[in-house]
């Protein structure tokens, strides 16, 4: 929502797009696409992107005619840096958002914690940015709109999404009319209130908590680091909690728990948010001038679909999952599925992998959201404690936490690492580890030169990674087959890395990865370890990578 | 040795469900109750007074 007087796209310092319908010639003529992703939020592009990336093409609908209105989710994490790198996109989020590494939390006005996120000089990004929802839209259809692979069609609604025998059919409504278009496959990221997901009769599962938040955006010059801050029991808001972190442009997210004995409604009244703000703003010594921006109210939920496949249709983001935003984990998760959907639906587009690998989109994405499900659990029940017993326990770390420094633990906000898969068949997690590196983890990062990363050095597609003193006798064989796997794939050798960054390079690299010479890792195009070999034995390599990756004879 | 995080959490957990099952009059008792066993096993009459002070900091409300 947005003051009195302005519109709802009335923004002190973004300009939104306006966007129309597709010319009604240009949909009638087009029959059919490969893959229809439904919904141009930030998770429906980066999916058209992540596709594009492999050379498949797709028409992306939505049915409003601009970018989501407000800052909505404002903190990208690391792991989705990489894949906006990945998807040649990451350039633009580098020049405009805030990046981060720490947060304080204060209880009573007193600092009771103070928390860095996992970092280290091998990291090529930083753990967290801040960048307005806005912006992340604005630049991902950027993108977009540069690529010949995409289609997109504004004011667009999906009425109907329909099996068909080679996948799905979408009743379209645009400004100009209705149409019917077939799709092979369908990726449904229309969001928390999904349409696609009623059509299809599913319904997300699992747990509401209590507490209502109000998240308000205003404008002021406010002289105070990117972290993320915490307040519990303020003199603004007793009992109750606060968020506030620095986004671009001046912009500063209010993030506060609805004060006892206001109803939703007046809560979200702007005399009430320009109330809760101001006393807030004085309570962090912020005497100067501000003017409010946007405002919105949210809670906490930890909701799924039991699958986010349903034949040809695929959920990905919010319309798969809800969860707390305490973690940081809706818009990056949301990313994350985009990305694996994509790499894998685009496999199977080039008949390089059989519709099996699909299978894996959903046991991976959804233990990631398990595993969500948990730390912000604990974040939730923190922030807002759903009974007597939660609310004491609470309480009493914060209390203990003003003279005892280990107490302030609980208050972290548990940001976690990126999620590791364990199973679904896209992991090859019956081969031996090497290393301290684990098939299904992120592969870690390290910084090779001045200007060079481990992950600069990973291809489009697959990357394998031979760790071998010299280049065993097989290597070009197991190249050769592995390239049947994955035409694009990128081999890098001790050899290169000696060659390019000297062997204190190369000893890095295995320090870093707790490997020894010999070991042998294969890289998904999602930066996920593969598997990995204590040495390069070539035919079980082809083996695996074949079973898990590769096409199976045609019937 | 004092207990690691990760145990202190689990510890913070069942306190928390425990204290929810409870009637109010119950969570009293049980607390002083859950007191006495703790000073017992800790074995450290001083230890546990210098406890009982510091736990009676900032209870007040704001």
């Amino acid at each position: 929502m947005r003051p009195a007087g302005k519109g709802a796209h009335d923004s002190l310092y973004f300009t939104y797009p306006a966007f129309t319908a597709p010319d009604r010639a240009h949909v009638l003529a087009r029959e059919g696409c490969k893959v229809a992703i439904v919904g141009a939020g930030p998770v429906g592009m980066f999916a058209a992107l992540t596709l594009a990336r492999f050379g498949i093409a797709s028409v992306l609908f939505d049915k409003k005619d601009t970018f989501n209105d407000g800052s909505r989710a404002i903190c990208v994490q690391r792991s989705s840096y990489q894949a906006l790198e990945r998807a040649g996109a990451v350039k633009p989020f580098i020049e405009k958002a805030y990046g981060w590494t720490m947060g304080r939390t204060f209880y009573r006005g007193e600092q009771i914690l103070e928390f860095e996120m996992p970092h280290s000089d091998s990291e090529k990004y930083l753990p967290m940015y801040n960048i307005q929802q806005q912006f992340i839209e604005q630049y991902l259809w950027d993108a977009v709109a540069a690529s010949p692979l995409i289609e997109t069609r504004w004011c667009s609604e999906v009425t109907g999404a329909d099996d068909t025998e080679s996948g799905a059919r979408l009743s379209v409504q645009d400004t100009n009319g209705r149409y019917q278009i077939e799709a092979e496959w369908v990726l449904a990221a229309d969001g928390a209130r999904s349409a696609i997901r009623s059509m299809r009769g599913l319904r997300l599962k699992g747990d509401n908590f209590p507490g209502r938040y109000v998240i308000a955006d205003v404008q002021m010059d406010h002289a105070y680091q990117t972290i993320r801050r915490a307040l519990f029991d303020s003199k603004s808001n007793p009992d109750k909690t606060i968020l506030i972190h620095r986004q671009p442009d001046n912009i500063w997210r209010i993030d506060y728990q609805m004060p006892d004995g206001q109803s939703e409604e007046e809560a979200i009244s702007e005399d009430n948010i320009r109330d809760n703000v101001g006393r807030i703003l004085r309570d962090i010594d912020y005497q100067g001038a501000w003017e409010l921006e946007w405002w919105s109210i949210y809670s906490a939920n930890t909701l799924a679909l039991d699958d986010y496949r349903d034949g040809r249709v695929i959920f990905i983001g919010d319309s798969a999952h809800i969860v707390p935003i305490f973690g940081v984990r809706g818009l990056n998760n949301g990313l994350a599925d985009a990305e694996n959907a994509g790499w894998k639906l685009a496999r199977v587009l080039k008949g390089l992998s059989d519709e099996r690998l699909m299978d894996s989109y959903s046991p991976e994405r959804r233990g990631a959201t398990l595993d969500v499900f948990e730390n912000a659990t604990k974040s939730a029940r923190f922030m807002t404690p759903p009974t007597k017993g939660w609310t004491v326990m609470r309480d009493a770390a914060l209390s203990l936490a003003l003279d005892h420094e280990w107490a302030g633990a609980f208050a972290n906000p548990r940001q976690m690492e990126p999620f590791t898969y364990t199973d679904g068949g896209a992991v090859l997690s019956h081969t031996e580890t090497a290393g301290s590196v684990k098939p299904g983890a992120v592969l870690p990062n390290e910084r090779l030169s001045d200007d060079a990363y481990l992950s600069d050095l990973l291809g489009n597609g697959f990357t394998l990674i031979v760790l071998e003193e010299k280049d065993p006798a097989g290597l070009d064989a197991l190249k050769a087959s592995l390239l049947g796997l994955d035409p694009e794939l990128e081999c890098i050798t001790s050899g290169h890395i000696r060659a390019r960054f000297g062997a204190a390079g190369l000893s890095r690299l295995h320090e870093r990865l707790g490997t020894q010479p010999g070991a042998t890792l294969l890289i998904r195009p999602d930066g996920y370890l593969a598997g990995a070999w204590p040495t390069c034995v070539a035919d079980v390599i082809v083996a695996q990578a074949t079973a898990a990756f590769g096409r199976k004879e045609t019937h | 040795m004092a207990l690691n995080f990760a145990d202190l959490e689990i510890v913070y957990e069942e306190l928390a469900r425990t204290l929810d099952r409870l009637s109010p009059s119950e969570r009293e008792v049980f607390l002083c109750k859950l007191s006495l066993l703790m000073a017992r096993d800790l074995g450290d009459l001083s230890r546990v007074q210098a406890m009982i002070q510091t736990a009676q900091n900032h209870l007040e409300t704001l």
